[in-house]
């Protein structure tokens, strides 16, 4: 039986990771970003705009893979019933949202020179943005229950059902922006990728990453050790010192134990 | 004979642990009733005995089998009385309780219905629409679902509330014959039904505190600094 | 299958005699589309072109505004609890269910369609496909968006909320409804998009009620 031990174990486990990851991760996206803003070579049709990719492009992929990331962890909730996987699923989602978010307002910027306006139904941006939508809708469910467990659970089965909708948005995007749009208009980050471009994109998305991990353990641990103070809450704990004798008493009066600690 | 179990029962609500370490058995005839304050868990042990909910650990036994590997079979033998009555304002209280009676396959419903209407004394009401009922004839309608079919086990979460004196000495009854027929009833009461010496199941006795349990967690990872107060706790509180 | 008629009677029942739901979903679904020339003005030619697009639009709104009340009402009293405890499997109740909100929904919106299609100016080529294509779409609009309304039972501000979760899953069957009305229109066959509304459907209908069933399962404990 679980219960909380594996969390534990997680804690554990992440501690001594921790700092090396954080390390790796200033050095990927240090060294991505002297690639990508300043060692690469300008674009002959884009000039430097050409350089927002080496945002963009990592951006768009970590908005997909933390849907992926968060519809795992809700197929591993359903299946083992784990807390963990809850959580985990709970913690990704504003990070993908963030990414999406930042991918969408990237290709913007890209597209304003680009395409002379600041938006433009592109089948990728479109696609984009429906899926920020998913994760706007995950954050909305997850934190719409006064019982967190709740919410978590719903919220895993909802990234289950988004991941199984998310091809399927994308083929009927695809197919409707084909329908009704030319397709002379420039692509971004077309199916040529420049070899001189391949090295900054790798470093960038390696490096965003691992930024994605890093925040993912902090904000694990956060909710766990929100979990446990909870839960000492509700167990009393904190009347201890004032009233030794009644702490077992109390140890099921959670309104009670609440107030007389606010 | 039927014989219904559950051993070492943990229950936890949201992130409150309700009770632990819960056993409790019941042969053909028995009745329990479950005892202790609010919040002690009798609600979440009925629901728990139904298969809405799942144990966090701890398994429950009909004739010594596991009633989650066979769910179907267990809604099959149980009936369920909660909170809530279910009526529709808009049907009639026999519309009402033919879709639970359908949802048994209940053969010659109509008669079932009638049977169950007269024992608990509202045939009147047959016809009546939901709204226009009171809350003591709403209650007693569920009541009436609970009669229609055939079932093992009844799980009775206050089945009193809102019926007069005279319901009260009906149900009795009603759970009195239930029994002597074989079944088992498992209920929870806050005033005194005249139930003939029911096995008392008392839930503050498995009330675990708290601060135990997550001790209990914390042993796994003793190096973890941050731990030591909830350590030193449960012989503080014992 | 008893258990599958017999929920199907007693919401058609339920909903027959509550009456006004249906009624008001038509209504809105009327309303909504008759906003749209007073917002783009009325020229014919302008509002012809858009007729298939604000048709699925205002359907889908109609649609998603009365799933609360799949699970709802049962929610609050209790009735959900006694289902899920029925000896008979929740998933077939709860197709039972989902047939009971399209015929009471989503036939309704495919009937009032055509007439909207003629005040919005619509070339009469497009009738028969929409109608199909709303037959083929509907359905699928209302076994997802019992996903949604089982998700939220229990949550705060469930109303609001259900859109959010449920519109962007929508997105393809709008996409493919309204393409294949203007195939129709534009005198192309219609028939992968409504091939492709056939296999979301078949999808939906294998996969959504499970999902539905676990999260009224969850909502339950």
């Amino acid at each position: 039986m679980h219960r909380f031990a594996k969390p534990s174990v997680f804690l554990k486990f992440t501690a001594p990771i921790l700092p090396w990851l954080s390390v790796l991760t200033a050095i990927l996206i240090a060294v991505g970003l002297y690639f990508s803003l300043i060692a690469s070579p300008v674009d002959y049709q884009q000039s430097h705009t050409v350089r927002i990719m080496y945002i963009h492009v990592p951006a768009a992929w970590m908005g997909l893979f933390c849907y992926v990331g968060m519809a795992i962890c809700g197929a591993m909730s359903l299946i083992w019933k784990h807390p963990l996987a809850d959580i985990c699923a709970r913690a990704t989602a504003p990070i993908g949202a963030m990414f999406t978010v930042v991918c969408l307002v990237t290709g913007s910027l890209w597209g304003e020179p680009m395409w002379g306006t600041w938006w433009v139904w592109d089948a990728r941006l479109t696609s984009m943005l429906i899926l920020l939508f998913l994760y706007l809708g995950y954050m909305a469910l997850v934190n719409a229950f006064d019982d967190p467990e709740r919410g978590s659970k719903a919220g895993s089965a909802l990234a289950l059902v988004g991941a199984v909708n998310v091809p399927i948005v994308k083929f009927s995007v695809d197919w409707w922006n084909t329908l009704h749009q030319p397709a002379s208009i420039v692509r971004m980050d077309g199916p040529t990728v420049d070899p001189s471009m391949q090295l900054p994109l790798a470093l960038m998305i390696l490096g965003f990453t691992c930024y994605y991990f890093v925040v993912l353990i902090l904000r694990v641990r956060l909710e766990l050790n929100e979990r446990r103070i909870r839960a000492l809450h509700l167990s009393g704990m904190f009347d201890e010192r004032s009233n030794p004798a009644t702490a077992k008493e109390q140890s099921y009066d959670a309104g009670h134990n609440a107030e007389a600690k606010q | 004979m039927a014989d219904f179990s559950g051993s070492d029962l943990t229950c936890l609500r949201g992130e409150r642990l309700v009770f632990g370490g819960l056993s409790f058995s019941a042969t053909s005839g028995d009745a329990i009733m479950l005892r202790g304050r609010n919040g002690a868990g009798k609600s979440s042990l009925l629901r728990l005995m139904a298969g809405l909910l799942a144990p966090r650990s701890g398994t429950l036994y009909w004739n010594g089998e596991n009633i989650a590997d066979d769910r179907i079979a267990h809604h099959g033998r149980t009936q369920y009385l909660g909170h809530q009555d279910a009526i529709k304002p808009v049907l009639t209280v026999r519309d009402n309780l033919r879709l639970w009676g359908q949802l048994r396959g209940v053969r010659d419903l109509d008669a079932a219905i009638d049977r169950a209407l007269d024992a608990l004394d509202i045939h009147h009401l047959a016809s009546v629409t939901g709204r226009y009922l009171s809350s003591g004839q709403k209650r007693r309608s569920a009541l009436a679902r609970v009669l229609i079919g055939q079932s093992d086990l009844w799980l009775l979460d206050e089945p009193t509330v809102g019926l007069d004196r005279e319901s009260c000495a009906e149900l009795a009854q009603l759970i009195a014959s239930f029994r002597k027929d074989g079944g088992i009833v498992i209920y929870s009461t806050h005033i005194d039904l005249d139930v003939k010496n029911p096995t008392i199941l008392d839930l503050d006795d498995f009330a675990v505190p708290m601060v135990e349990w997550l001790a209990e967690q914390d042993e796994m990872d003793d190096d973890q600094s941050d731990n030591a107060t909830s350590q030193s706790s449960p012989e503080a509180a014992q | 299958m008893n258990g599958f008629w017999a929920i199907l009677q007693r919401d058609l029942r339920l909903a027959m005699r509550q009456g006004a739901d249906s009624v008001m979903v038509v209504a809105f679904f009327i309303v909504t589309t008759t906003l749209f020339p007073f917002g783009v003005g009325p020229e014919a030619n302008i509002l012809a072109r858009i007729a298939s697009g604000v048709i699925w639009v205002s359907a889908l709104l109609a649609a998603m505004l009365s799933l609360e009340r799949v699970f709802q009402t049962d929610y609050e009293d209790g009735s959900l609890e006694l289902l899920t405890l029925s000896p008979v499997s929740l998933e077939l109740l709860i197709l039972g269910k989902v047939l009971a909100h399209w015929l009471t929904t989503g036939l309704p919106l495919i009937i009032a369609a055509p007439l909207m299609a003629v005040m919005l100016n619509m070339n009469q080529d497009g009738f028969i496909i929409l109608m199909v294509a709303m037959l083929l779409g509907t359905p699928a609009l209302s076994l997802i968006g019992a996903i949604g309304a089982a998700l939220i039972l229990g949550a705060r501000r469930g109303g609001v909320l259900v859109s959010l979760l449920v519109l962007p899953l929508y997105i393809p069957v709008l996409i493919f409804g309204a393409g294949a009305v203007e195939a129709a229109l534009l005198g192309i066959s219609a028939t992968a998009q409504l091939q492709i509304m056939a296999a979301i459907l078949l999808l939906t209908l294998a996969a959504a009620p499970f999902a539905t069933a676990h999260a009224v399962r969850q909502a339950m404990e």
